[in-house]
């Protein structure tokens, strides 16, 4: 088994709720990421799929600290990023990006492409000007752009290709870490093809982690090595792809699994659904016990008192974590 | 079974500054009673305008329908008054669109929403028509309905949203229900409770349906006859089966290897259609998709095909579809 570049201990991220406009009290909180544990191996993909408002994206934020957690530790090569301050996580940062999901958002309209790109050598003191304008052509032509647009502008180009703007930045500083958030989801179905193979032929040149958050199981499944399911603020299930596909544990993801459409008349004619009843409740005001026992389909008294461990249930080879009292 | 809706040679465009945007260009297609059509394609394809150019929902200016027939009840709705088409939209054709969120008015009950088209078309009274709207609202599963038309917008989520969306969409009896993306900017979960949701009510009161999407996994579990559009162009239209068992067009053939599958290992890797699509201000005067079609020939860039029937219910418009089946065929054997 090859060593983990980061692991993350418990994490939470809440966010406030506060009530008057001069005396602001604390009248509670939104729990975005309630307590998540995983690892993230040195070379692999690791996919964070749930549905919207389950804090996939903050907790990715939270790994690269752009929240400060409420709790819980980040280590990065064994290092806790969470005590971090100043100069040590800036020089940190050097070594994680982030690639966002929205390319027409992302990038600063009044920038060309290679001020863009060269900003993060500029913030982190690498090279000089003449260097620098190397490396940014270097860059474009890395992620299939042609080294001329240096001088263009955002707006002069499509969705796919900011995408791969988005990516060149996050590669300019040579990272070894990247937090992909839905980077894809803005883009159409043809395109979408050509960044996620842009993104895989990049980890095998220059060996990166990925940590690739989305709401698309078949993506998720076909670009991750390992896949983590999220649930309002908390982690259900995490194994390795092909188990969590053929073999998934969880109600949660079993019904996840069987709502996604298969681009196939003959398979969907004869497909038997798990619809779930109702929708996610509100991470402010979570259900007792287990998170997703107001929908579950399996539910059981216990479910209702008491909140499930997160324990592994696979084999020496592979682990499968799960939270349910099923198992 | 009797044609519902019939459109000939549809063609919308935009006048901008930048030009003259040619958003859909001269399609044409049938529609029977109670069948569910799916228009596929990506964003800027014309799927959206094209609906909407049938029930003249298009900003005028700067958007015109230049030329075309759309014929509905014996009448070409394209020449109707707007006090006409009034009583046709909502009533005859009802209209659900993609975003729940912004569709509905904030400041309003749900209740006072639902009634204002069932008094407006239908005659009712207060009464009698939040009567109907209680019906209405326990027949796309919303519990405790009599209660929730009073509740605002805000008070439901997205997945409800929707769902209040297609109760107005259905509250006339509508023999047509025109779906833009209704489930795009929902989640899985929820999408395949709003698509099972619509089957069965399609199933029980038997209206026609216009699904546009372009997600190919929703058409292929939900749709009898897929078209498949790109730039303003119908390139491609088959029955579901067919269309994916059998792909004609190039373009068809790219947008189903391009996309990863759930059922299927990962080993595979992707193939992207390389390129993009081309600007709808200028259009090339071949076929749309030449630039980046693998089997592209040279009377492509000079001629733009037009959609033919191969089949009896399978029509594309391509001149190397033969060729574009051989190489499937061989790479199946």
């Amino acid at each position: 088994m090859s060593e983990n570049l980061v692991e993350v201990k418990d994490l939470k991220m809440y966010f406030p709720i506060t009530k008057g406009v001069i005396l602001q009290r604390h009248v509670g909180d939104v729990k975005a990421v309630d307590g998540v544990s995983f690892n993230i191996k040195r070379g692999e993909t690791l996919g964070l799929v749930g549905e919207s408002g389950c804090g996939k994206s903050t907790t990715g934020r939270a790994i690269l600290q752009l929240y400060k957690p409420t709790a819980g530790s980040v280590l990065f090569k064994g290092e806790d990023l969470t005590v971090m301050k100043g100069e040590d996580l800036r020089q940190k940062r050097r070594q994680m990006q982030m690639i966002f999901q929205d390319p027409y958002a992302s990038l600063n309209p009044r920038l060309t492409v290679g001020n863009i790109v060269g900003e993060p050598l500029e913030v982190h003191k690498i090279g000089d000007s003449k260097e620098r304008r190397e490396r940014v052509q270097e860059l474009l032509k890395l992620v299939g752009l042609n080294p001329y647009f240096v001088n263009r502008y955002p707006h002069e180009f499509s969705g796919g290709q900011r995408q791969r703007i988005g990516v060149a930045r996050a590669l300019a500083v040579n990272p070894e870490f990247i937090v992909a958030d839905e980077p894809i989801s803005a883009l159409d179905v043809s395109i979408q093809a050509q960044i996620v193979n842009l993104l895989e032929e990049l980890q095998e040149r220059l060996g990166l982690t990925y940590l690739f958050i989305a709401h698309d199981l078949s993506m998720v499944r076909h670009i991750s090595d390992r896949v983590a399911v999220m649930y309002l603020g908390k982690l259900v299930e995490l194994t390795d792809h092909e188990t969590l596909y053929n073999n998934p544990l969880h109600p949660y993801t079993q019904a996840l699994l069987s709502a996604v459409p298969i681009p196939d008349p003959h398979i969907e004619d004869k497909r038997q659904r798990i619809v779930l009843e109702g929708d996610v409740p509100s991470p402010s005001n979570p259900p007792k016990g287990c998170n997703f026992c107001t929908r579950c389909p399996r539910v059981m008294d216990i479910c209702k008192e008491v909140e499930p461990e997160w324990k592994d249930m696979g084999t020496v080879e592979e682990d499968h974590w799960v939270s349910c009292h099923l198992y | 079974m009797a044609t519902l809706l019939e459109v000939k040679g549809l063609t919308t465009q935009f006048f901008t500054q930048d030009g003259v945007v040619h958003a859909v260009n001269g399609i044409s297609y049938k529609l029977n009673e109670g069948e569910t059509l799916a228009i596929v394609g990506e964003s800027g394809c014309g799927k959206s305008v094209g609906v909407m150019s049938l029930i003249k929902l298009i900003p005028q200016p700067p958007g015109k329908i230049v030329a075309g027939e759309v014929w509905f009840d014996g009448k070409n709705l394209l020449e109707m008054s707007d006090d006409e088409i009034r009583q046709i939209r909502g009533n005859r054709i009802a209209m659900i669109f993609q975003d729940p969120m912004t569709s509905l008015n904030p400041v309003l009950t749900i209740g006072r929403q639902i009634t204002e088209a069932l008094q407006l078309h239908m005659g009712m009274d207060g009464e009698q028509s939040r009567a109907r709207a209680v019906e209405l609202l326990e027949l796309v599963g919303i519990s405790g309905a009599q209660s929730r038309l009073d509740n605002y917008p805000h008070q439901f989520s997205g997945g409800m949203r929707q769902r209040v969306m297609i109760a107005m969409g259905l509250s006339c009896n509508p023999q047509l229900l025109i779906a833009d993306e209704p489930t795009t900017a929902l989640d899985v979960t929820i999408q395949a409770q709003i698509v099972d949701l619509v089957k069965e009510l399609k199933n029980r009161i038997g209206m026609a349906i216009i699904w546009i999407t372009h997600d190919l996994g929703v058409v292929a579990g939900l749709a009898e006859r897929v078209i498949v559009m790109y730039a303003g162009q119908i390139v491609e239209e088959a029955e579901v089966h067919d269309l994916y068992d059998n792909p004609h067009h190039p373009y068809t053939l790219g947008l189903l290897r391009s996309i990863p599958r759930l059922d299927l290992g990962n080993n595979e890797k992707l193939i992207p259609i390389d390129g993009l699509p081309p600007d709808l201000v200028d259009l090339p005067k071949g076929c749309p998709f030449a630039a980046r079609c693998e089997f592209r020939i040279e009377r492509c860039i000079a001629e733009n095909p037009p959609a033919e029937y191969v089949t009896s219910s399978h029509r594309v418009a391509c001149w190397r579809w033969e060729h574009v089946i051989a190489v499937q065929s061989q790479a199946g054997s």
